[in-house]
């Protein structure tokens, strides 16, 4: 790894002066992808700064009126690990408990997980479903973009010179709404989606009153189908309704051919991912009602 | 491979003391950046490096005095600057778990800490589990159970089985497997490593070690 300062800030204002006088400047949370990166040459820089210090970015917050705050490096395991907010949001702590192994989920944040912005990314298909807001401060202020769009391309973000993600905001939970992550692996665990799909319903009386669908790995960022989710509002919830919304998911996936598996194997994983993830997400809307 | 020293020592840092930021600083305060920027407050926290800085480890117990750059991982700093060389550097990159250690009660690849992130944390490592001369209820496990082979990722093992122990009482295969997710062994033990964790589990009371 070639040499770096290294910065702990303690106020977001601290660290986004600090990335402003060293443009170059990575931010570090966890680690656990930007050590990696840092190492073999994918990343370089000469300025590491140390976010972890910082209040707002290690806040983990659920209120029944207002939602959950989630700051920008708090680590996968606080996030299951914290009753009211695994009771809230379960499918969030599920994709906490999903991301690498238990070390990983030791320092890996969600937040992190977004900023790295790979397309196989876990949690920003369930993040997209779930409707979640990310806050953003820089030089020319605070700014507040929904999470489909923070994502440009592959290792890309809106994020400008200067600017940091400080936290993710989610919407408290509806009445009747349920949200899963599904992905498929080869292993069972610490590998990376071949796809992934992640949805929220809305559920009444057997109707949908909305849904939200995004997928993994099948674009070079994590897609938002809105089409696919629209496509379930005011329809009855039967097994008609769930092939169409994955036959739109499936058609709206342009997935390339690599080691994990090829463009058709992918676009058909779309499919069925959409499918169960929206059964497991309507079973826990009934549950919860 | 493991007590190579890291080799990408590309360019000699010449200070400890960060000119960039010194120059940051003055710039500011000599009123140069405009308006709508942020303040010079902001501006003037001092950064360490890149040359080596004095770093303080709280390991196993014992407070280490050490002086390295920042840019070293708790491993390196461990295995090459400590001589505890119980923790492994295999892949070096967050996946294999050989590096495995106990922070402040959580089990972490240490391979993907830096070293000057870990002050002020409680450290544990495999040296450090057992008194001298006695075995951890996990190590005691593993050679009941020939839970390894060549026995170089076993070190991470134990120490990953430890960290899910202290928290977890393990019912089945699968959640041991769960637990133990974050480790890998090429010469394929995990049958007795599982039976090891097993056993283990009820030596240590179900979490109740903690």
């Amino acid at each position: 790894m070639k040499w770096f300062d290294y910065a702990v800030p303690e106020t977001v204002d601290e660290a986004a002066g600090m990335l402003a006088a060293h443009p170059r400047a990575l931010l570090l949370a966890g680690g656990t992808d930007l050590l990696v990166q840092l190492r073999a040459g994918r990343k370089e820089t000469d300025w590491v700064i140390d976010i972890k210090r910082v209040g707002e970015l290690n806040e983990l917050r659920y209120d029944a009126a207002r939602g959950l705050t989630l700051g920008a490096a708090v680590p996968c395991y606080r996030i299951y690990q914290d009753r009211a907010v695994s009771q809230a949001y379960p499918a969030l702590a599920e994709v906490a408990s999903l991301i690498g192994g238990t070390q990983i989920q030791g320092r890996a944040s969600i937040g992190g997980n977004l900023c790295n912005a790979a397309p196989s990314a876990d949690a920003v298909p369930l993040l997209i479903a779930m409707r979640a807001q990310c806050r953003i401060a820089g030089p020319a202020g605070a700014r507040q973009i929904a999470v489909e769009d923070f994502c440009t391309g592959p290792g890309r973000t809106v994020l400008g010179p200067g600017e940091l993600l400080v936290s993710l905001h989610l919407p408290p939970p509806a009445p009747g709404s349920g949200a899963r992550y599904l992905r498929f692996i080869p292993r069972n665990e610490m590998d990376i989606a071949v796809a992934g799909a992640g949805v929220e319903v809305v559920v009444e009386n057997g109707t949908f009153r909305s849904a939200r669908i995004a997928l993994a790995a099948v674009a070079p960022t994590p897609l938002f189908v809105r089409e696919a989710g629209d496509s379930l509002a005011g329809r009855p919830v039967n097994p008609e309704s769930l092939a169409a919304a994955a036959g739109i998911a499936r058609a709206a996936a342009r997935p390339i051919t690599d080691m994990r598996g090829t463009a058709e194997y992918r676009r058909h994983l779309c499919a069925v991912l959409t499918r169960r993830a929206l059964e497991a997400a309507i079973q826990r809307a009934r549950e919860t009602r | 491979m493991s007590s190579k020293k890291d080799p990408d020592v590309s360019k000699k840092p010449r200070s400890a003391f960060s000119r960039r930021g010194f120059l940051g600083g003055v710039g500011v305060g000599g009123g140069v950046l405009g308006s709508g920027l942020l303040s010079p407050v902001a501006e003037a926290a001092p950064a360490s490096g890149p040359a080596a800085v004095p770093i303080t480890l709280k390991i196993n117990g014992k407070t280490q005095n050490l002086t390295l750059e920042p840019r070293v991982t708790l491993l390196d700093a461990l295995r090459n600057h400590l001589d505890l060389t119980g923790a492994k550097r295999v892949c070096d990159r967050g996946t294999c778990g050989a590096c495995t250690v106990i922070l402040n009660g959580r089990v972490v690849y240490s391979c993907t800490v830096l070293a000057i992130d870990a002050q002020g944390k409680e450290i544990q490592t495999i040296e450090g589990i057992a008194p001298a001369g006695k075995l951890h209820p996990v190590s005691a496990a593993f050679v009941q159970h020939d839970a390894q082979q060549c026995g170089y990722c076993t070190p991470g093992f134990v120490m990953a089985a430890k960290g899910y122990l202290d928290r977890h009482a393990p019912k089945s295969i699968e959640d041991v497997e769960k637990g133990l997710g974050g480790n890998l062994c090429r010469c394929g033990t995990y049958v007795g490593v599982r039976q090891a964790v097993l056993e283990a589990s009820r030596e240590m009371k179900g979490g109740r070690n903690a």
